[in-house]
């Protein structure tokens, strides 16, 4: 959980490079598997956890200004709502990331097991600062809190994926590819 | 290192556990059939649960089976009746419930369906933390499975019970782990921990009586209901019966999650487990059971394992998850980075532990920084004196005083040395500049 960024910033709310007014509707197929998710609970609200994650990973990796207006739509709630629950959960970005997401657990059980050394490792390939993006905006880098796999740390999770038991050399195999 | 009884973690052994032909083929819902079949009243099973004295395994270590005879009467309260599981591991350290669900999803969902069937609740929710894509991913594979087999949903092996069982995936924030904060979380809320009371037996999700446990609580039903209550207390001690999962992690040879009695000692699962702390080093200090138990020092490594053995020695048995620092670590920044995490995940609502968590976290990274100031000891037992016990919303609060007054009770020349010299003496300065990499 938690990525936490070095140099905290207030998060950018409105997208520069995006002129285009609001969509309040969301693509139709998202919206048609928010039509079943909706009906496992008794209220409606209870699926915009859920929903937010779908829309994130649909939507640019991130919940953009105009993902929660229309979430807000959807739900029925006014979009300050939505923001409320974006912003109190790590998971959600509140700016968009890199192409690959790269987020080391810096939490005791694997500092203890050399996380410092992960996360210059992978700062050093991707060329993003620890709580930032590459240059090229091909890599983020999230600095984590503990993600649960404190018996085979250090870890690293690529884009949603977990790599345990993780040696400097592991990492260089793992992203060498992509970097 | 063996000579007890183990059956938690026997079907994760096997290959494709995770199925449902495997799991059935070795046991997985025989004792949900049976049940169904004899018809056996719902209060039998709660009374064997509660006469095992299992204990919630999620920290808090309160009594299952007590916990579930506070759901009302039924028969004279008709509103929906939920089950929760909580399933948002995150307490620094433990990684059990993550072994259970990858591994072995169907004995999750028999204990939860045993479970439902005991509180006669409608549905159950597994709250699982967003991280745990594997875990989330093989529950709702096997919860597909069974609703196949006619396993989950409507009039479950032809019997009138009927109990649908839904995944919901969190969003990374710890709070979300203390039961009424998961409450708040699943009603696609912020994680903001209710004021107790009421209780969630009473009003919990959606104003309906609610009952929030474990993973791996659950997961000790089916066999305490298969082989009974007596059985269950021949594993353990008297006031915390049964096996637990250990999670073991940090300076050790052999990482690991190991099935144990509660109250085998600590220096057993270090030595004959873990084999012993890595690199031939000494010991310096433990936790036992997660980030929120106080550590320990070396010298009580052979306390037991058990909740009050552990309450004796001045710390928790929590999620039974041990993290082990040799005698290079440096406990100042260990206690940092359980600070930071505190500051971190704090929700905000209570001031002590806003504010509270929030200073710990600066002033034990300033003394790791070797700026430390003369009177910062003090101000550490004041601010976590304030913070606790039971004087905010939820325990978050306290966890975060707890490690903090741990550090100063068994470790306090280590606090005082890195004030007096300006540095962490454990370190050169040159040291520290290259292993922080990144700032801090």
């Amino acid at each position: 959980m938690a990525a936490t960024g070095e140099t905290p910033s207030e998060p950018q709310l409105e997208p520069t490079d995006d002129q285009t007014p609001p969509a309040i509707e969301l693509p139709e197929a998202l919206r048609a598997e928010l039509d079943l998710l909706v009906r496992k609970y008794p209220d409606r609200r209870a699926a915009l956890i859920p929903a937010l994650h779908r829309c994130q990973e649909e939507l640019g990796g991130w919940i953009s200004p105009r993902t929660m207006e229309a979430c807000a739509a959807y739900f029925g709630l006014e979009p300050v709502d939505v923001y409320g629950v974006v912003s109190f959960y790590p998971m959600f970005r509140l700016r968009p990331p890199g192409e690959h997401v790269v987020g080391v657990c810096r939490n005791l059980s694997c500092d203890l097991r050399g996380a410092p050394e992960i996360v210059a490792k992978v700062c050093e390939i991707t060329g993003a600062p620890a709580g930032g993006t590459s240059p090229d905006g091909r890599f983020s880098v999230e600095l984590l809190e503990c993600q649960g796999a404190c018996a085979s740390a250090p870890m690293l999770d690529l884009d949603g994926i977990y790599h345990e038991n993780l040696s400097e050399e592991d990492v260089e195999r793992i992203l060498g590819g992509l970097a | 290192m063996s000579g007890w009884p183990t059956f938690l973690l026997e079907r994760c052994k096997l290959a494709g556990s995770h199925r449902l032909d495997v799991a059935r083929a070795n046991g997985a819902y025989d004792v949900l059939a049976k049940l169904l079949k004899d018809g056996t009243p719902p209060a039998e099973v709660i009374a064997v649960v509660k006469e095992s004295g299992l204990r919630g395994r999620g920290g808090a270590g309160f009594p299952t089976g007590l916990k579930w005879s506070f759901m009302p009467d039924p028969a004279r309260d008709s509103r929906p009746r939920y089950l929760a599981v909580n399933a948002d591991e995150s307490e620094p350290g433990t990684c059990k419930d993550r072994v259970l669900m990858e591994q072995d999803p169907h004995g999750l969902l028999e204990g939860a369906l045993i479970a439902a069937y005991a509180m006669r609740a409608e549905a159950a929710y597994v709250y699982v933390r967003g991280e745990y894509r594997t875990s989330y991913d093989r529950l709702q594979a096997a919860i597909d499975e069974a609703r196949a087999a006619g396993l989950v949903g409507e009039r479950i092996l032809g019997s009138g019970f009927s109990c649908e069982i839904h995944m919901h995936k969190g969003a990374g924030a710890y709070i979300c782990g203390e039961e009424t904060g998961l409450m708040e979380s699943l009603e696609g809320k912020r994680g903001h921990p209710r004021p107790k009371p009421p209780f969630p037996a009473g009003s919990g999700l959606w104003g309906s009586p609610t009952t929030v446990n474990n993973v791996e609580s659950i997961f000790n039903v089916p066999f305490i209901v298969a082989h009974g209550a007596a059985w269950y207390r021949t594993m353990g001690s008297e006031k915390s019966p049964g096996n637990f999962l250990c999670g073991i992690s940090g300076h050790v040879e052999r990482p690991g999650v190991y099935e144990a009695p509660l109250g085998i000692s600590a220096r057993e699962l270090l030595e004959d487990f873990a084999g012993g702390v890595w690199k031939g080093r000494a010991l310096k200090a433990w936790i036992p059971g997660g980030s929120s138990t106080g550590l320990l020092p070396a010298s009580l490594i052979d306390t037991p394992m058990d909740h009050d053995s552990l309450r004796d020695a001045g710390s928790m048995f929590g999620t039974g998850a041990m993290i082990v620092l040799d005698e290079t670590a440096c406990v100042v920044r260990a206690s940092e980075i359980l600070a930071r995490f505190y500051d971190h995940e704090s929700c905000g609502q209570c001031s002590q532990c806003r504010e509270g968590t929030q200073w710990l976290h600066q002033i034990f990274a300033r003394i790791e920084r070797g700026q430390g100031m003369a009177d910062d000891i003090d101000t550490i037992e004041s601010l976590a004196r304030g913070m606790a016990p039971a004087k905010t919303i939820c325990a978050l609060s306290d966890a975060a005083a707890i490690p903090a007054l741990a550090v100063v009770r068994h470790f306090r020349a280590e606090l005082e040395a890195h004030i007096e010299q300006g540095r962490c003496p454990l370190r050169s300065a040159g040291a520290v500049a290259a292993r922080e990499g990144v700032p801090a």
